[in-house]
This record gives structure tokens, C-alpha cells and sequence, in this order.
């Protein structure tokens, strides 16, 4: 039992003064800004609105500056903040194939429909640190110029999936419009429908969820994804709005979806058939989408008729309760808050089970 | 885009607009207006969130994918024009100078609202969304698949 303890007000004052100090650090240096976090740190900025699962990039930026860019710190003071939100609705389920897209590839198809853009992207890049450009990036010749044609980028692009579709070379995916459970209003509950699922997932963290892929990758429930598309850009929210009776804009948003093709199945009845896997995650979160797609995958065993391998992937209750890093820094950095009274009980009662035993070899 | 002139179809355009541009540039548009009217509050502005829903698979059932901020509120202009606003973000500034819009939208001095903030926001939205389009298709590439010379 957890026994509480009081006093300290004076040490835990300064301590909190030289955090503050800390936080500002040398003051020959100049202060950094919250646009300057916004819009340099923007790929921080967008895991901390992923994580945090509240999409709003001032916010987030402050609360890098006041974690001192501790991102799991910056993301509980998000949780924290969206606790005193009034829930003003919900909004009509984004439309990824209208997305204005900054980035869009396939790995399956070289010459995909809509056209293969690279985006803003590290890949290719030569991972060389900048020493001459002082982290501007490896490029000191000119710049390039912009040369596309912007019509073209207007159109929307179409899923590759849908074009494995028209063939049935891929499972449907069934429509719907249940209304979703929502783990932020209930418990989680398991076993777990794909919809609760895929919400556990892409609030959680992305090194979790990168490890979790990579182990299917490796052998442990593996299930052969290929990225069939991946696309990260912007797209409207709508949401009723009972003044005027309609869906109404209510803002736009980054987002990274990717979608996996993965390993047949099939039967004697039923002909072989790609199956997919999904990722969709807030802001510019490529690792994470595409983690997220491939633990989606893994997860669905039982509805694709797999087996159960045994594999951590494929334990929904595993991985959904371990994914949140707030839950799990909460009760991982609990332990190092004062116990006195629960150690003082061990100590004493294995200080008991000795003197019994000594007393015993004595006898 | 505002699709249309009249009805709902219009306003909803004009809404989503209003909830998309910056706040400082709305509020500078709306300044040229002059003097900004006078208004009752029948909600005044308030901070909340709205839970983004997206598709499993992206054509599939919903799921609840994270919330983002929105300020809503709505007011009455002396001339009793009622405008509504949800706005992106935390901006109790922007929630009311977008609900103003939207009342005077109604007006009879909607033309020259149109022509003073619609417009221009219209057409810098427009510009920006080009100039990123013009940018992604800057980077669009072709793939060679090599052939493997073995023979």
C-alpha cells in the first residue's frame, strides 16, 4: 500500500527555481521563440500532436519549450490540457482520397497513377551532419527551382488500393458508419474491434510501435507488408454543426496515411486475395504510419483466419496496453516518488525470514 | 473554394474559409471595413475539442483518430443578422471576427464584405495551396527499374 508523505515545500520551490533556470539555460544565448519551435522543430511539433492526440501546433510547441524538449514530458502536458476541453462534437470521418498531398508513393506500383512525389523527404539524402552548413542539410550548391506544374498536384490521386480492388486482388474494405468507440470517454475493452484499435494506435508511442513492427518484420507474426501507398498532406475536417443543420469546415489538417499490402489469403472456395494493413497518424509521421499499418496487420489475425503464432504483435491486449507512453511513464516514473512505509514493511519482514532461518540452522 | 453565391451551399464555403485563414490577416481584412459593428453575444466564444474520425483503410468503417482545438461562438448584429463561427485553434479573436463575417455575409453590406475579406482570402488561400502544389509536383519522380545485365 501506497502510504503518502508530506513537507519539503521549501526544497521542492528551489528545485522547481532551478528547473526554470535550466530551462532557460545560458542567457548570453537568445531565447527560442514558440514559432521558432513551430516551424523549425516541426517534425517534434507533430509527434507531440500525434501522441498528445490533439492536433494543434502552437500548443505543442509551447509544451516542448516548457518540457526543455523532453517530447514524452511535452505530450502529458497535451493530455493534461485536453482533459479541460469541452468536447464540441465530433467530425464527419476525413476524406484521406480528397488529401492535398505533399508526399505520395507506392513501393508496388513504379509507375503508380497520380505519380510518385517525393515531398519533403530525409530519404536519399546522404545522413552526412552538415559541419560546413551548420545543420542547413548537406546542400551548399544552389537551390533548386520550382519547376512543376501545380495542376497537376490538384487532382485528387488514387488509392492504389482501390486499383488492386477493381480486380479483387485485394480484400474489400467493408463500409461502414457505426459510431466508434472512444477510448478517451471509456475503458478499453477487450477484446478490442479493429475501430478501438487503430485509435490505441495512433496515439501511441512511435518507438513502441516501431519495435512491434520490426519484430513482425523479423519473424514474429510475420505477414510480408508492402508500403502500396503512403501519403502525407492535408485535408478539411467537417463536422456537423446543429446552427445551421450542415457539415461545416472547421479546419485542415496534417496527416500521414499509409496503407499496406500484405500476404494472401485464400481457401479452396475463396481465391487468393491480397489483405491490407492501415496507418493513419496526425501531422507529418511517416515511421509511425507505416509502423502503425504494420501492427494493424499483425493484429487482425483472427478475423483473417491466421493462426495464432504467439507472437507479442499479435497480442492486442499486449500491445494496446503497453503502446501509451503516458500510462506507462506514469506508472514507470511513479516508483521513484517516496515508498518509506512500503520498503520499511519489506525490510522489515525479510529482516524476519532471516533471523527465522538463522534461528533454524542454529537449532 | 466558395462554390455559389447564395444559400448555404455559399455560406457553408465561406465558413470553412473563415475557419482556415490566419487570424491576424482576417482581422486586418476586416478592418478596412471601418469600424467593426456592434453585436450581442447568443454564445460567446469558447474553446473546446472536436474529435477528428477517419476510415479504416480510408474508405471503411470510422474510428476516432485524435481531437484538434476549435472555438466556436455565435452573435447577433444590432441589425439582427445572426453569424455563427467554428474556427480552427484556440482564438477567441478569430471565433468572433469569423462569426461577424458571417452575419454581415447576410446583410446587405455583403458585397463589399465579400469583395473586402472573402475575396482576398479566397485568392491567398488559393496562392498557397498552388505554390505547395507546384512544389510537391517539383519533386515527382520516374523510377527505372535496371535491367540486371546477366547475359
Amino acid at each position: 500500500m501506497y502510504v503518502a508523505v508530506k513537507g519539503g515545500e521549501k526544497a521542492i520551490d528551489a528545485a522547481h527555481d532551478w528547473l526554470a533556470k535550466e530551462r532557460r539555460g545560458d542567457r548570453a544565448v537568445a531565447e527560442l521563440s514558440l514559432a521558432q519551435i513551430r516551424e523549425q522543430m516541426s517534425l517534434a511539433v507533430n509527434r507531440v500532436m500525434a501522441e498528445g492526440s490533439l492536433f494543434d501546433p502552437d500548443l505543442a510547441a509551447l509544451a516542448i519549450k516548457q518540457a526543455r524538449g523532453d517530447l514524452i514530458e511535452a505530450i502529458f502536458l497535451i493530455r493534461a490540457y485536453r482533459t479541460t476541453l469541452p468536447r464540441l462534437g465530433a467530425s464527419r470521418p476525413v476524406d484521406t482520397g480528397a488529401m492535398r498531398c505533399d508526399r505520395r508513393i507506392s513501393a508496388t506500383f513504379k509507375d503508380a497513377p497520380g505519380g510518385q512525389v517525393l515531398g519533403p523527404t530525409f530519404d536519399y539524402t546522404h545522413r552526412l551532419a552538415g559541419l560546413q552548413t551548420g545543420g542547413r542539410g548537406g546542400r551548399i550548391r544552389g537551390r533548386v527551382p520550382v519547376c512543376g506544374d501545380a495542376t497537376d498536384e490538384a487532382v485528387p490521386k488514387p488509392r492504389i488500393t482501390d486499383i488492386l480492388g477493381r480486380d479483387g486482388l485485394i480484400q474489400d474494405e467493408p463500409p461502414g458508419e457505426a459510431e466508434p468507440p472512444d477510448m478517451t470517454r471509456a475503458p478499453m475493452d477487450y477484446p478490442a474491434g479493429r475501430a478501438l484499435r487503430l485509435q490505441a494506435l495512433t496515439r501511441g508511442d512511435e518507438g513502441f510501435l516501431l519495435g512491434m513492427a520490426y519484430s513482425t518484420q523479423r519473424g514474429y507474426g510475420r505477414n510480408h507488408p508492402f508500403v502500396g501507398e503512403l501519403r502525407i498532406g492535408t485535408v478539411e475536417v467537417e463536422m456537423e454543426v446543429p446552427e445551421l443543420g450542415e457539415a461545416v469546415c472547421v479546419g485542415e489538417l496534417t496527416l500521414t496515411e499509409c496503407e499496406t499490402v500484405n500476404q494472401f489469403a485464400g481457401s479452396k472456395i475463396e481465391p487468393a486475395q491480397f489483405t491490407r494493413g492501415y496507418g493513419l497518424v496526425i501531422g507529418q509521421t511517416e515511421r509511425k504510419a507505416i509502423s502503425m499499418a504494420l501492427v494493424d496487420r499483425a493484429l487482425r489475425w483472427e478475423e483473417l483466419g491466421e493462426e495464432d503464432s504467439g507472437a507479442p504483435a499479435q497480442d492486442a491486449e499486449f500491445v494496446l496496453g503497453h503502446a501509451d507512453n503516458i500510462q506507462a511513464t506514469g506508472f514507470l516514473e511513479h516508483i521513484k516518488l517516496p515508498h518509506y512505509v512500503d520498503f520499511q514493511s519489506e525490510l522489515e519482514l525479510v529482516r524476519r525470514m532471516r533471523a527465522e532461518a538463522a534461528r533454524e540452522a542454529a537449532e | 473554394m466558395v462554390d455559389g453565391t447564395t444559400g448555404i451551399e455559399a455560406r457553408k464555403g465561406w465558413m470553412g474559409l473563415l475557419a482556415r485563414a490566419r487570424p491576424a490577416r482576417l482581422a486586418e481584412l476586416l478592418d478596412t471595413l471601418g469600424e467593426r459593428p456592434a453585436h450581442a453575444w447568443l454564445r460567446a466564444p469558447e474553446v473546446g475539442g472536436v474529435m477528428v474520425r477517419g476510415r479504416m483503410g480510408g474508405t471503411g468503417a470510422p474510428f476516432n483518430l485524435g481531437e484538434m482545438t476549435v472555438t466556436r461562438c455565435s452573435l447577433r448584429l444590432d441589425g439582427g443578422e445572426v453569424g455563427h463561427a467554428h474556427v480552427q485553434g484556440r482564438g477567441k479573436a478569430h471565433a468572433r471576427d469569423a462569426a461577424m463575417v458571417d452575419a454581415l455575409m447576410q446583410g446587405s453590406r455583403a458585397s463589399q464584405v465579400r469583395a473586402a475579406v472573402i475575396g482576398p482570402l479566397e485568392a491567398e488561400e488559393d496562392a498557397r495551396r498552388q505554390a505547395r502544389a507546384a512544389r510537391a509536383a517539383s519533386t515527382k519522380v520516374d523510377f527505372f527499374t535496371m535491367v540486371r545485365g546477366e547475359d
